[in-house]
């Protein structure tokens, strides 16, 4: 399980009810499922990994997060996860309203947008930038809505989500030291990390 | 006609119900046989058994040869020590439809007067059966085993109907439920291509009003149309293409003249050899009015008609575990259809896996290998039993 997994489970209290969209090979759902006692499920686009999935013993639906979540009733999950994911789906602000809609709480990661190489290489080079994380050329990224940690903090205060928890990590998703300041994270952060209620 | 014609009822291992079966058209159906197979050995809890619905034209000879075919058991490679569907640890039971022809009762049984005794076939004369009746009767004979609940209840096709219908009617009474290659509803394309079946036999004047029996013949050739025409449903563009392409080969009326063809039908392509020869083997196995029952049966089945056209209130609360599986080049019972259903039951808050199998087998591709199919068969229900505690 990748660390910033581990980060998500952490924020996750034992034998609740977990959607996990986008839930690849579901490596967070089976640890959930069999270390936390968690009702896990997935939502997953890959059909490979939804077999995979599948085949482990998961419950894994074929779909993605921009047409599939309007088929969950309300409140029916403790939380919903979608990881490193929301800078890709059609319509990220209806997607949230769909994540906390279904979800008590929301978790949501994403690649920084206004990490200081991407500031710099945009400043210097004048070309889009490219780095470990943003590594596809503009013309074939899946990653169409990118957004920095303070653009995403104000579509919260603006759509009426309380962020209980917020965290900058690396790449690695090695938990990063700024969660003091929202502009030292905004600019050293690579990936952030979100657990968001309703109001 | 003796040497073509079917096994008679009685003649495979079955349960008696003389109390029979209440029908969804108001008729009680007695007495009723079920005729059965198992695999398997039941645990002492009795929590082991997974109850199989075979589709149309399917019988309950699952992973045995078949008594009359000769053929291998029609999902032997799904059933059985070490499969998928694992026998070593599951007591697996199969049972023949209630209008059936291969030992249950149906069009071909013998009717019964007051006090019991056989009068002539039933016929045409069969009450009009539904899904759920047959699944009536499967439940029936589940309890006369001595089972409370079911751990899985799995089949595809037609199979797939019956087990939306357990799932809705007993959900009680299983863990889980696979529906396969299926739908929530038979579609307005199903319903025509079964009303094309139903016309050929009506049509052949052998089916004598549907009373052939009398006169020791059966509509032959209306029978072989309908299973040609249906086994097209089954298969995708792509299969057809694979396994037959516009190869010919030398037909029965003659050959072709140096000149040329000297015959419209002198050649013929070996895609036409194949439906014929699919075609006169089905007639020597199913009876004509069983055809027309059963297709009928389908042709009412939709799950959401009990509540306004919605499906979700169907699976309100629902606590089973379900599996749904698509496959992609499947026209006939398409992914569309399993994304509706999946998509009701996510609605209705139910525990669902809903899985498309690549593949370009078109709807049959579930009775094929599939090895993705069978991991999905195989870690789905190691999941429930995991999740049971059963392990």
């Amino acid at each position: 399980m990748r660390l910033d997994q581990h980060l998500i489970a952490d924020m996750i209290e034992p034998r609740t009810r977990v959607l996990d969209i986008g839930s690849g090979d579901g490596t967070l759902i089976g640890h959930l499922y069999r270390e936390r006692g968690c009702d896990a499920r997935g939502i997953e686009l890959n059909m490979e990994l939804v077999t995979r999935s599948v085949a482990h013993g998961l419950p894994v639906v074929h779909g993605d997060a921009d047409h599939d979540l309007a088929y969950y009733p309300d409140h029916s999950f403790d939380y919903v996860v979608l990881q490193r994911t929301l800078q890709a789906v059609e319509r990220p602000q209806e997607v949230l309203r769909q994540m906390l809609r279904i979800g008590r709480y929301a978790i949501v990661s994403f690649p920084n947008f206004g990490h200081w190489q991407l500031r710099l290489r945009l400043l210097l080079g004048g070309r889009m930038p490219m780095t470990a994380v943003w590594h596809t050329p503009w013309y074939e990224t899946p990653n169409i809505h990118p957004c920095t940690i303070r653009d995403f903090l104000e579509l919260c205060r603006q759509d009426g989500y309380i962020v209980e928890k917020w965290m900058a990590v690396d790449e690695e998703g090695e938990r990063a030291p700024w969660r003091r300041s929202i502009r030292l994270a905004n600019l050293f952060g690579e990936q952030a990390l979100f657990l968001l209620r309703r109001r | 006609m003796n040497s073509t014609a079917p096994l008679g009822v009685g003649e495979h291992p079955h349960a008696s119900f003389p109390e029979g079966v209440e029908l969804d058209c108001g008729v009680t159906l007695a007495p009723v046989d079920i005729a059965y197979c198992t695999y398997g050995q039941l645990s002492a809890q009795r929590d082991n058994a997974i109850l199989i619905c075979h589709a149309f034209t399917g019988d309950q000879y699952v992973a045995e040869t078949h008594p009359l075919t000769g053929k291998p058991g029609w999902w032997g490679r799904m059933v059985g020590p070490g499969k998928p569907i694992d026998t070593n640890r599951f007591f697996v039971i199969c049972s023949n439809v209630l209008g059936g022809c291969m030992g249950s009762t149906g069009p071909r049984s013998p009717r019964t007067d007051g006090q019991g005794a056989p009068q002539e076939l039933w016929g045409t004369a069969f009450p009009p059966i539904t899904i759920r009746d047959m699944v009536r009767a499967q439940h029936k004979l589940v309890r006369s085993l001595g089972i409370e609940r079911l751990f899985a209840v799995v089949g595809g096709s037609m199979g797939g109907m019956q087990v939306l219908e357990w799932a809705v009617t007993y959900p009680q009474m299983m863990l889980a439920v696979m529906p396969i290659a299926t739908a929530p509803y038979h579609s307005a394309q199903n319903i025509a291509f079964n009303e094309v079946g139903r016309q050929a036999i009506i049509a052949d004047p052998d089916w004598r009003g549907g009373r052939y029996w009398e006169e020791g013949v059966i509509p032959a050739r209306g029978l072989a149309v309908a299973r040609m025409m249906a086994h097209i449903t089954y298969l995708s563009e792509e299969a057809l293409t694979r396994k037959f392409g516009r190869r010919m080969r030398r037909g029965p009326v003659g050959g072709q003249g140096p000149e040329g063809p000297v015959s419209t039908f002198g050649d013929i392509f070996e895609v036409e050899s194949y439906l014929r020869y699919q075609g006169s083997s089905f007639v020597r196995r199913f009876d004509a009015n069983s055809y027309l029952s059963i297709t009928r049966a389908m042709d009412w089945f939709d799950i959401a008609a009990d509540h306004d056209g919605d499906l979700t209130p169907a699976f309100a609360d629902t606590a089973v575990r379900f599996c749904v599986v698509s496959f992609s080049s499947d026209w006939l019972f398409p992914t569309s259809a399993a994304r509706t259903l999946a998509r009701a039951l996510n609605r209705a808050a139910a525990n669902v896996s809903f899985v498309e199998i690549e593949t370009d087998k078109g709807h049959d591709a579930f009775l094929l290998d599939e090895p993705d199919f069978d991991r999905t068969v195989r870690g789905f229900l190691c999941g429930v039993a995991e999740h049971a505690g059963l392990s």
